[in-house]
């Protein structure tokens, strides 16, 4: 399969409610772009996810899911085919705090393919790619070198 | 009820429940603190989060999603700190953070416990680690910095 050939199967996949992980329906998550080592995700501002009542700030966490998630579709995106993998670390600097109300976009590079290793840099933002909310570097393992066949499908 | 409240009555009446109306986070993804371990004068909350279709980040092993095991580990660390700080009218702010993976998070009940390994006046450092059966062998562990004024 081409590269862009990939990509174009990878929007499908995603697009199909099915494929996409559960946890990232329940936060709102959607995929904005997605190119070659590169993806873009968004996160819709829910009071139901702050960290502080008072404040009405986002958690944290909510930041990290966003770049967790960025990260590894970049990844998807970088290895050309699909193939199982895991986070083996995420490191998150929180640059400034987040707005209330205001939703949160994530974009990663997955910028080094190696055989079992991958290398991601990311950035959380709201609108301005340059005032960024938290900055990220994250490694992924290559679990398996194939894809994962849905749970219903393999007991079959 | 603000955080500052919450932890006045973590601190002074073990009213843990109070922790879930001061953030939101915690009761949407339905963490809440089980146990509070005493060592001397050294209180450590336990946290657990229950287990749910709404956690799973890959749909076909399945496993927890990396972000929530990452959004727990920061949220033990930062009510533990809020615990442990001298000064309870102030709310730390997280520098940054490093999640260590270490084992694929299954869909049941998760724990974890943070420890304050270093509160300066002005920077703590955290170390909080969760775990599924086995506490020896935790799933992932959590370094971080928080700023403290």
């Amino acid at each position: 399969m081409t590269a862009s050939a990939f990509l174009d199967y990878l929007r499908t996949f995603i697009a199909e409610p099915g494929n996409q992980s559960p946890h990232n329906r329940f936060l709102g998550l959607e995929l904005v772009n997605i190119e070659r080592g590169r993806a873009v995700v968004r996160v819709p501002y829910d009071a139901r996810l702050a960290g502080n009542t008072g404040t009405g700030v986002l958690h944290g966490g909510v930041i990290t899911t966003a770049l967790d998630s960025a990260c590894g579709m970049s990844v998807i995106a970088a290895l050309g085919k699909r193939m199982q993998i895991a986070t083996l670390d995420l490191r998150i600097d929180y640059l400034r705090p987040a707005v209330p109300g205001e939703a949160i976009t994530a974009a990663a590079h997955c910028y080094k393919v190696t055989r079992n290793v991958c290398f991601v840099r990311a950035i959380a933002y709201h609108d301005d790619r340059d005032d960024p909310i938290a900055n990220a570097a994250a490694s992924f393992m290559i679990t398996a070198d194939k894809a994962e066949t849905p749970r219903a499908e393999r007991n079959a | 009820m603000n955080l500052v409240d919450a932890i006045r009555r973590v601190r002074e009446h073990d009213d843990h429940a109070s922790l879930l109306e001061a953030i939101p986070y915690m009761r949407t993804m339905g963490i809440a603190v089980v146990e509070v371990e005493r060592v001397g004068e050294r209180r450590t909350l336990v946290l657990e989060m229950a287990s749910g279709n709404d956690h799973i980040g890959n749909p076909w092993l399945p496993a927890l999603h990396g972000g929530v095991i990452g959004a727990f580990l920061e949220n033990a660390a930062i009510v533990q700190l809020l615990l442990d700080q001298e000064d309870s009218g102030t709310l730390p702010k997280p520098i940054n953070v490093t999640v260590d993976y270490q084992r694929s998070g299954r869909v049941v009940a998760t724990r974890a416990a943070a420890r304050v390994t270093k509160l300066g006046r002005r920077v703590a450092t955290v170390h909080a680690s969760c775990w599924q059966d086995d506490r020896e062998r935790p799933i992932a562990t959590l370094a971080g910095h928080f700023l403290m004024k």
